[in-house]
């Protein structure tokens, strides 16, 4: 079958020869892909930042399908039904899955405890292949999908996958009182998001920081908040400081990760040298862009080396910091009311739609902001038949 | 009923309701000092203990890399690239240490890299020559961003050229007619 395959950092082909997937186990379903996003944080994968990344793997943990397949255990689904399939491979029985936590299972990834099981996220987060494929396995398929309703367009669908829920979490994880100030670090698709639900849960004023012009100008439109580009601001800590009676933000969020532009010292020892799990500028500017007694919520990914923090501030503020992969599963329900009410338009973030036949160039223009890209949406041949 | 390998004893928290000898305990408990709300739904988790019945266990059927972090493989895993070559024997090193390891993580990247170069030997073995300028995406630069491309042939160019004098060199010359 036709599948995205992984040769090595910046390197993605098409390829024809991958195999089918099987069922493995009795709680698995294959999906014939519809849709399938490159999300901000397969870049992290692109780029050989994400340890235990092999080549020959197929990324993608943003994808809908269709049921052609089911295991001899699976009861909710049948073949023929259409969902949407959250990132996060969860089993719905551990003692985590039933905190709702179900980012975080215990039964999915055998390699790490830090991390559950992600769809086409290395064999650090369980060694699935992704959905940047025709066809996936999709493991404890009982638990996780969802069927998708009859009235919400496939476009919509696959961003609820891990866009909306986790920008959603974001700013949950805010906990933003009525009137404060929400401050976002990372305009990309989350980071966006993030700044459109912030509205929801009634934020006074948001604002986005980002060093794109024309995801700066998406984002003030898409998600009707305050745009600055960092470039162009001197010292962003200074300026949200100015701009906030001096106090600083009441949240800050950060929706960037470990790719962080904006600090040479971050940006070598990060990015270049992997030396930390990452570039940690946008936590940084968070942390110290956030007022006393603030709160910072992460969603960015980062690695799992150390990084380096102003951890003394976090102390010294009294700040609190809120983090977690996104609980698709939990979210799922008032997000599909927000999509069917008109308050979210997930579809409006998507900018390109391209064969899977060309992963190589969307990967490409995705990671290098070409042609003004802010969401690309892979397509299988198959998904036409 | 599938269990897991670790006793359910080793995660409960037995001192529950035996804790009459502290004074004052529990007088200052506020349910609302709760900063996971409302993204973990609390339940008995904490005092039952973290036990649950397993889901049935995937067959192994290709080998998996086990965090030491962990008693044991978890119900299901992925399969998409088992260990394999130079790059599997180092990874199969990383994986005998723990998380918060440098350790693991290191190894892991020298590992990937590794692989990068017997992906390409991979593929001249099956007799496919990589279109490396495809795989990286250089029609998209031909076509919004004609400086990365023409700066990625001169490059590229330029590392062939090497290739090619570093082949043609005195040296290689030398030791030819020396045998």
């Amino acid at each position: 079958m036709l599948a995205m395959n992984y040769r090595g950092p910046h390197r993605v082909r098409a390829d024809y020869d991958m195999p089918y997937p099987e069922i493995l186990h009795p709680q698995d379903a294959i999906v014939k892909v519809l849709r399938s996003c490159i999300c901000g944080s397969d870049l992290h994968l692109y780029h050989g930042l994400v340890p235990d990344t092999r080549v020959g793997s197929t990324f993608g943990h943003e994808f809908i399908g269709e049921i052609v397949d089911v295991g001899s255990a699976i009861q909710n689904l049948k073949t023929g039904d259409r969902v949407m399939v959250p990132f996060n491979i969860a089993c719905g029985k551990c003692a985590f899955c039933r905190q709702e936590l179900y980012g975080n299972c215990h039964e999915s990834n055998p390699g790490a405890t830090a991390v559950g099981g992600i769809f086409g996220y290395s064999h650090t987060a369980g060694g699935y292949n992704g959905g940047q494929a025709e066809y996936v396995r999709v493991p404890y398929a009982d638990v996780g999908p969802v069927v998708i309703p009859e009235w919400m367009h496939a476009d919509d669908a696959v961003l609820l996958t891990d866009v909306v829920p986790t920008g959603y979490q974001a700013a949950e994880m805010g906990g933003i009182q009525p009137g404060d100030t929400v401050v976002v670090f990372g305009a990309g698709p989350i980071g966006i998001m993030a700044a459109k639900c912030s509205w929801l849960f009634g934020a006074g004023r948001v604002i986005i920081i980002d060093h794109i012009d024309y995801r700066l100008e998406f984002a003030e439109k898409y998600a009707q908040c305050e745009a600055f580009n960092f470039n162009s601001i001197g010292d962003p800590v200074v300026f949200l400081k100015t701009i906030t009676d001096s106090l600083g933000a009441d949240v800050c969020i950060d929706a960037v990760g470990c790719e962080a532009a904006g600090n040479a010292v971050n940006t070598l020892t990060g990015r270049r040298m992997l030396l930390q799990g990452g570039s940690t500028t946008a936590l940084h500017w968070a942390i110290n862009g956030v007022k006393k007694g603030g709160i910072v919520s992460i969603v960015g990914v980062y690695g799992p080396i150390d990084s380096l923090i102003p951890i003394g501030n976090v102390v010294n503020k009294g700040i609190t910091i809120r983090a977690n992969q996104a609980s698709v599963k939990r979210l799922l329900p008032r997000l599909i009311e927000h999509v069917e009410s008109g308050v979210l338009d997930p579809k409006g973030l998507i900018t390109h739609k391209v064969p899977l036949e060309e992963v190589s160039d969307a990967y490409h223009i995705f990671s290098s902001k070409l042609d003004n890209c802010i969401k690309a949406v892979l397509i299988p041949p198959s998904a036409n038949q | 009923m599938m269990t897991d390998q670790t006793s359910p004893q080793d995660f409960r928290n037995d001192r529950m309701g035996k804790y009459s000898h502290i004074k004052g305990w529990g007088i200052d408990i506020n349910p609302s000092n709760d900063p996971t709300y409302p993204i973990k739904k609390r339940n008995n988790a904490e005092h039952e203990g973290y036990v649950w019945e397993r889901p049935q266990q995937q067959e192994e059927t290709v080998e998996i890399l086990q965090s030491v972090e962990r008693p044991n493989i978890t119900a299901v895993y992925g399969t998409a690239r088992p260990p394999s070559g130079l790059s599997g024997m180092i990874r199969r090193l990383a994986y005998q240490y723990s998380e918060s390891s440098y350790g693991r993580w290191l190894p892991l990247v020298l590992a990937d890299r590794i692989q990068v170069a017997e992906g390409i030997l991979e593929d001249f073995s099956k007799g496919y020559i990589p279109n490396i300028p495809k795989e990286i995406g250089m029609k998209s630069d031909w076509k919004y961003n004609k400086k990365a491309f023409f700066t990625k042939l001169t490059i590229g160019a330029l590392l062939v050229a090497v290739a090619v004098v570093a082949v043609m060199s005195p040296s290689a010359d030398k030791s030819e007619k020396l045998s």
